[in-house]
């Protein structure tokens, strides 16, 4: 993402609202910048803000009159005035960051918009975490933090020295250059992006093993790890095996997504 | 995408925050999902949800590309549930937010009864999503817990401001200007209803929820840190 110096009036709004903290008021020129290294190309600004077509020439002027009087205006917090954000063309690596940060691009890999993951959302109909077993999802990044790519592999590494497999169909195995040891592809290793979700299923019995290893792993990250942990209820609709688990390690147990099992296979049978 | 699972707050702070939501899987149940995604958010209109929305689209306040000077002053600050129905146009996430269990009970019990074949998910405290089900008839299927955040946790903001900020699950709602909107509303230059739109407009799916937004901005009013 790049504002247009020409029609910038620096008024600072999209300074609140970039989740990276990335654009500020350059003073040298006085304008909006982006900082590069730390845009993920969310697009948060370009399509979060409203915007005006205002003549940015009559703005400044307002806002140095305004602020030669040590008037405060009180402009609408969520309005770029003169429409100042111009989208680039994106190209590899770069592209990537938009990919992993912009929820509304879906993913080539899974068709899924935002990180890409399906987890237990749709597991009614793809049975992809059975009984007796846990999916992970270790997310990094989020909330407001943002992660690089090689801040997720250090984790994949550890994961996949552990004999750990990674979900076939999610956005970062799909990056790796060898899945079988986590290795994710080079020129990729100093993009940021907003927030990025390994996923990994293994049985119930490794359920503490792998904690463990997260945590190992994330106090030499210098970023946020959410983890979320799914299962199979059973028959009766109860989950009796994972919970124990998670609140014997200390976990306080407060929210979840609750999978209904409503969902069945409707799509017409492809002919053979 | 966990784009609700990982809400900042204790259980009792979802007793306004039901998320329900359908979704189609690739493959197996996304032919002809378009009209059943619409009739998912269709049939959440009579128990009068906070917010609707759609993946693709964002919710029922979304901000405008070309706004008129004047309109500062008379800013539409209802949400338009018919625009984000008409508007799912794709195979994608369609939410319900709901800020009350009877709500989102009533609703389950409903998205059951049309058989619409989509994974239906409940998205909130893990009792109340149980009693959601439970008052559906429905034996839960599958359940993904949020273990909260972990790691650098020193980079994070206040409770206030992480209550708000992942109310947008997708990020799209900066801790800077949640931050922000708290201040305002102390100073009294903006009303805790006020502040809620400027937020929810960039939520991009449209699961923010502005009755709880509401309350956590009342709240941060008063309080002292």
């Amino acid at each position: 993402m790049r504002i247009d110096p020409a029609k910038c009036v620096a008024c600072g709004n999209c300074t609140y609202v970039c989740p990276m903290g990335a654009i500020y008021i350059d003073p040298a020129i006085k304008r909006a910048t982006v900082n590069r290294d730390e845009c993920v190309e969310c697009y948060a600004c370009y399509n979060g803000l409203s915007q005006e077509h205002l003549n940015p020439t009559l703005v400044r002027t307002m806002r140095r009159v305004f602020q030669m009087m040590r008037l405060r205006f009180d402009p609408e917090p969520d309005v770029c005035p003169t429409a100042a954000f111009a989208p680039e063309d994106l190209v590899w690596p770069r592209v990537v960051r938009r990919a992993f940060s912009d929820p509304r691009v879906p993913h080539e890999s899974t068709g899924v918009e935002g990180r890409g993951t399906e987890e237990v959302k749709t597991n009614d109909i793809s049975g992809r975490v059975k009984v007796g077993e846990v999916g992970f999802t270790i997310e990094f990044g989020r909330p407001g933090v943002g992660v690089w790519f090689r801040e997720i592999q250090e984790m994949a590494w550890v994961l996949a020295r552990a004999g750990v497999a990674f979900e076939k169909k999610n956005p970062i195995t799909s990056l790796m250059s060898d899945v079988s040891s986590g290795t994710i592809r080079e020129d990729i290793l100093n993009e940021k992006v907003l927030s990025a979700i390994l996923e990994i299923k293994v049985p119930v019995a490794r359920t503490e093993e792998v904690i463990r290893l997260v945590w190992d792993v994330e106090k030499r990250l210098e970023t946020v790890v959410a983890l979320g942990v799914g299962t199979r209820c059973d028959a009766d609709g109860e989950e009796r095996t994972v919970a124990p688990i998670l609140e014997q390690l200390g976990y306080k147990l407060e929210r979840a997504k609750t999978n209904t099992g409503l969902g069945r296979i409707t799509n017409a049978a492809p002919v053979s | 995408m966990t784009n609700t699972l990982h809400r900042y707050g204790d259980a009792a702070s979802f007793h306004d925050d039901y998320v329900v939501f359908a979704i189609c899987s690739r493959g197996k149940n996304d032919e002809d999902s378009v009209p059943k995604l619409r009739r998912f958010l269709e049939m959440a209109l009579p128990f009068q949800p906070v917010n609707l929305g759609d993946a693709r689209h964002g919710g029922a306040l979304r901000p405008s590309k070309s706004m008129h000077p004047t309109s500062h002053w008379k800013r539409e600050a209802k949400p338009d549930f018919q625009a984000v129905i008409d508007g799912l146009d794709t195979p994608t996430t369609a939410a319900a937010v709901f800020d009350n269990r009877v709500a989102a009970e009533d609703f389950v019990k409903s998205v059951k009864a049309a058989d619409l074949g989509l994974s239906v998910n409940i998205s909130t405290s893990i009792d109340g999503a149980e009693q959601c089900c439970h008052a559906a008839g429905i034996c839960r299927h599958s359940v993904g817990y949020s273990l909260g955040f972990e790691g650098k946790t020193g980079h994070l903001p206040n409770e206030d401001v992480l209550k708000l900020s992942t109310m947008c699950g997708h990020g799209m709602v900066s801790a800077s200007f949640a931050k922000k909107m708290v201040d305002w509303v102390k100073e009294g230059r903006r009303t805790p209803a006020e502040a809620v739109t400027y937020l929810a407009r960039f939520c991009s799916c449209g699961v923010f929820n502005p009755a709880r937004a509401k309350r956590i901005l009342e709240d941060a009013r008063t309080r002292t840190k």
